[in-house]
């Protein structure tokens, strides 16, 4: 399951952030990017399963996820476009594709207006870390 | 923040050593180099990866005669293996179709292939590197740690220009060199011996021009048996005694 390996890098990056601060984590904020075309529900129990058998700077971390629509703009002609837009013409293989290394959009999708692959992924590529909040913490301490 | 940085470090743990096959130009036989020397350890009983990391102009899979195939999920994704290598490359998603992507693009496609890929345990990840000493250079630096570099250049004014330069920005950025090789040697022509032996690093060797490589391409057998092969074991041997 490749959330998985998603998920575990955002555990990782809490508890480096923690680590780096010398806090406890309370709240991590994940954004979710549309053109990742990620297992909303898997994401979210496979996540919240590692957090729970992580470190103790990281455990009782609650999560909270913000979904982002994905804006593509053509270089060429400057036209401004969404995913969903050019879903309709996608395989479900295409899809897939996609899911795993999300620049393979260019392949399979193109401007719209002009037709050219060259577009920038302007918001909504995939996962991210919006925000940690944490409290400070002393080793031992609850 | 982008999470995937913080996994790489992870992912790439149980690996001895990760071999960057690199030279700044194209067309000195990087990926043919990076083919035959993971082949090469392969045989000799090493656990192996390569990775392509040419993401505009993968032919890694073509010299290995090797057919794109999607990885398996499993906690990430696992490289297929091939000939015994463990091998990934954008191939394995894009196709054979081509892949226009640029700058940012090509970083968060390196980012993500490092992230999700679970290589295992290796002795050795050999590294294909694309042409060029920009974006896909920074990023081996940056995201493979313990990245030494290998340098490919043929006897060529303009390779060994190229050359020198891709050097010189290593050594800043403090990066671990193996050495250079000299391929594509034309007896009738200087050797790049001396040049390169005046930058300051170890001169492999070199590797003469073998008319019967192009006709082994995608032959695995075929290509262990050329000349190249012969001549790469000789310079694989000084690799080995450099950790």
């Amino acid at each position: 399951m490749h959330e998985l390996a998603l998920a575990e890098g955002i555990v990782a990056t809490a508890l480096k952030e923690a680590e780096r601060a010398g806090l406890k984590v309370t709240e991590i904020c994940v954004r979710m990017g549309e053109l990742q075309q990620i297992d909303e529900e898997l994401f979210k129990s496979v996540l919240r399963d590692i957090i729970k058998v992580e470190d103790e700077r990281v455990r009782e971390a609650e999560v909270v996820f913000l979904k982002e629509e994905a804006v593509l703009r053509c270089r060429v002609c400057g036209h401004e476009w969404t995913f969903g837009e050019s879903m309709g013409n996608l395989s479900e293989e295409d899809v897939e594709l996609i899911h795993f290394v999300p620049e393979m959009a260019h392949i399979y999708i193109g401007c719209p207006e002009c037709g050219s692959p060259d577009f920038e992924i302007t918001k909504g590529r995939g996962i991210w870390i919006e925000y940690i909040k944490g409290e400070r913490w002393t080793p031992g301490s609850p | 923040m982008d999470p995937r940085l913080a996994v790489i470090d992870r992912r790439l743990e149980d690996i001895a050593r990760i071999i960057a096959v690199s030279g700044g130009k194209g067309g000195v036989g990087k990926s043919v180099t990076a083919s035959v020397m993971a082949l090469l350890l392969s045989k000799l009983g090493y656990r192996t990866g390569l990775l392509d990391l040419d993401f505009c102009g993968p032919s890694v899979h073509t010299i290995l005669g090797a057919k794109p195939t999607l990885p398996e999920e499993d906690r990430g994704v696992v490289p297929p293996e091939v000939h015994g290598i463990r091998f990934m490359s954008i191939v394995h998603y894009a196709g054979e179709n081509p892949s226009p992507i640029r700058g940012v693009d090509i970083s968060n496609a390196t980012i993500e292939l490092l992230a999700i890929t679970r290589w295992g345990s290796l002795d050795f990840l050999v590294v294909d590197m694309p042409p060029g000493i920009g974006d896909a250079t920074l990023d081996a630096v940056r995201l493979m740690k313990k990245a030494e570099f290998l340098l490919v250049t043929t006897g060529s004014k303009v390779s060994l220009a190229v050359v020198r330069r891709l050097l010189s920005m290593l050594v800043e950025l403090k990066v671990r060199i193996i050495g250079t090789l000299e391929n594509m040697r034309m007896k009738d022509l200087p050797s790049a011996r001396e040049e390169m032996e005046a930058l300051g690093v170890p001169f492999l060797g070199e590797i003469e021009f073998d008319r019967g490589l192009e006709g082994s391409i995608g032959d695995v057998e075929k290509l262990l048996r050329t000349r190249f092969a012969e001549g790469l074991e000789k310079v694989l041997g000084k690799v080995l005694s450099s950790a």
